[in-house]
């Protein structure tokens, strides 16, 4: 008898607190993307109501769509790089400020993050990659000879990708690195001194045997935002280089996705790209799901 | 509290080194924070050179001078538009540090029936494109009678994966299930060790998440849901001032330094107490 009141009140309070979260979730969340799934299956143009067409919005994205081609190859490729770097480099630099005092450490994190603050990250890129004489990269390779012609790295195809690419780990780093200077503090001290004793003898042996071990729900919330940072790459190349790109060089399933929704009003299409880089997202969630397991042990 | 130097097997070369390497990417990464500092105080013909000058040749105020004639001009008392900002951005903020703190407890320490397909479904609504979700959003709002309220801004915003993820990974490393049992034995209801236990615990990860909220809503413009002129949010107010066209440009680089001035505040207060944690908690088993 006793049990089963403490049951009924335990299922009480979880509902209590789970009530107010999953059922805005459920509204504003679930239900949106429900709807875009079932819209990738009809023909929607946003005026008219859609029309069921089956499978013909994905075949013709994977048969009829050369630019969906390229954009496949460009977000793997941009999510391939962008992704463990950003995520092994947001790591290492919460890592090595936690050896800092305190006040020291505040300000490194904070100028650190400042480029999620200020939101104008692009244009000291510009500045460096700009394609004239007085662009930063090509006013140094001018002067000491090495070029004798300025680089158009933001509109030449060979160099396009290279810069996005560093654009963007430059910018898709701050929600794990915070994650990751918070998650450092939960690490149990008493450990560290534990394993000096144990003969843990450098800083390297320290972060494989001890701190990665203790961070592993900070690493897989780091790694879940690794993903979706890589694959829905797309702001920045068409912040430097354009919408579209030259040769669509830098061309992404978002900057697709937004073409279809925003310029040709081909909305049942854009929930089609939108449910193919979900796909994608997932399986890669699923294989660093599997590598995590098996790290820091 | 220094800690370099506190362990015998760490080189005092290495450590130089790694802190050399970090301030050079430390002040990589600032620049373009620096250049809205300077470009606020920088006169018109200074805007347009190019490549900029880091810092002011002839620094004014003539930017914010422009700006707030301009100000008084508009069409409403400025102070509505940063009314509604406040308004969406303190509810916003603390409604969703408060939800997913509630929900990350119960799905961190409570073991039921569909507590992992709860979790797993919060972490896949992740991976799912926001693009295409705008137009569905939409509809739901307008069946709603959301449209045009602060609320339709407002409510999509309160339950937010990234909220809940990191609330629950936090509680899984940082709270240990036996303080919370011995809290449960020695008569604590769960109001209270969720309260006085768990969250004081887990300070470093909503003062995380504040700054993350806050952001995030501090910039919302309230876009097609927002029609009323009376409701609309300082981005919104602002980005109307700067569309005026080149000749806006000072006011413009005014307005962008007003506008971080708030999150930046946030950061240093949120960050500052996140260090502050690890010496005052000593609560581990």
């Amino acid at each position: 008898m006793n049990r089963i009141s403490k049951n009924l009140r335990k299922n009480k309070i979880c509902i209590i607190y789970l009530l107010p979260f999953f059922s805005l979730f459920a509204l504003f969340v679930i239900l949106p993307v429900l709807m875009a799934m079932f819209l990738s299956f009809t023909d929607y143009n946003l005026l008219q109501s859609p029309q069921f067409v089956g499978f013909e919005n994905y075949s013709d994205l994977f048969f009829n769509d050369e630019i969906f081609t390229q954009a496949v190859v460009n977000t793997v490729t941009m999510a391939l790089v962008v992704g463990p770097f950003s995520y092994i480099g947001a790591l290492m630099l919460a890592w090595v400020l936690n050896e800092l005092n305190r006040g020291l450490r505040t300000a490194m994190v904070f100028l650190i993050y400042a480029p999620s603050i200020s939101g104008n990250a692009y244009m000291i890129w510009q500045l460096l990659f700009s394609g004239d004489q007085l662009g930063y990269i090509n006013a140094f390779l001018l002067n000491t000879g090495i070029i004798s012609s300025p680089i158009q790295f933001l509109t030449d195809t060979e160099y396009m990708m290279t810069a996005v690419i560093i654009v963007t780990m430059w910018t898709s780093m701050g929600t794990q690195f915070l994650s990751f200077v918070a998650g450092l503090q939960g690490v149990d001290q008493s450990l560290y001194e534990a394993g000096a004793i144990d003969g843990v003898r450098n800083r390297w042996q320290e972060l494989w045997y001890i701190t990665i071990p203790q961070m592993k729900p900070q690493l897989l919330f780091g790694s879940v935002m690794s993903i979706t940072g890589a694959f829905t790459v797309g702001a920045v190349g068409a912040a430097l280089c354009g919408n579209p790109s030259t040769d669509y060089a830098v061309h992404t399933l978002v900057n697709h996705m937004t073409d279809f929704a925003d310029i040709k009003f081909e909305f049942g299409d854009a929930c089609a790209v939108a449910t193919i880089l979900f796909a994608a997202m997932l399986l890669c969630n699923q294989m660093i799901k599997r590598l995590l397991k098996n790290v820091g042990t | 509290m220094s800690k370099i130097g506190s362990k015998s097997y760490r080189s005092v070369a290495g450590n130089i080194v790694v802190f050399l390497f970090l301030l050079l990417i430390a002040l990589f990464m600032v620049l373009p924070m620096v250049f809205i500092f300077s470009n606020a105080f920088k006169p018109l013909s200074e805007l347009f050179i190019f490549p900029p000058k880091l810092f002011p040749q002839n620094p004014t105020f003539d930017n914010f001078i422009n700006l707030s004639s301009l100000l008084g001009d508009s069409w409403l008392p400025f102070s509505r538009y940063v009314l509604n900002s406040v308004f969406i951005t303190v509810i916003g903020t603390a409604g969703n540090i408060i939800i997913s703190s509630m929900a990350a407890y119960i799905l961190s320490k409570k073991n039921f029936k569909g507590r992992n397909l709860l979790f797993q479904l919060v972490v896949l609504s992740l991976l799912f494109s926001s693009v295409v979700t705008a137009i569905p959003n939409y509809i739901i709002m307008t069946k709603l009678h959301l449209i045009n309220t602060l609320w339709a801004i407002i409510l999509p915003l309160l339950p937010s994966s990234i909220g809940l993820f990191l609330m629950k990974q936090f509680m899984d490393q940082m709270v240990p299930d036996t303080l919370l049992e011995a809290a449960a034995l020695d008569g604590a209801g769960e109001n209270r060790i969720f309260m006085q236990i768990v969250m004081p615990m887990v300070k470093p990860a909503w003062l995380t998440l504040l700054i993350f909220s806050f952001q995030g809503i501090w910039g919302t413009t309230g876009g097609v849901f927002i029609f009323d002129e009376n409701l609309k949010t300082l981005p919104t107010a602002l980005s109307n001032i700067v569309s005026g066209g080149i000749a806006r440009t000072g006011v413009s680089a005014a307005v962008s330094l007003i506008m971080i001035l708030p999150p930046i505040t946030v950061f240093l207060f949120s960050q500052s107490n996140v260090m502050q944690t690890m010496s005052s908690s000593g609560i581990k088993d």
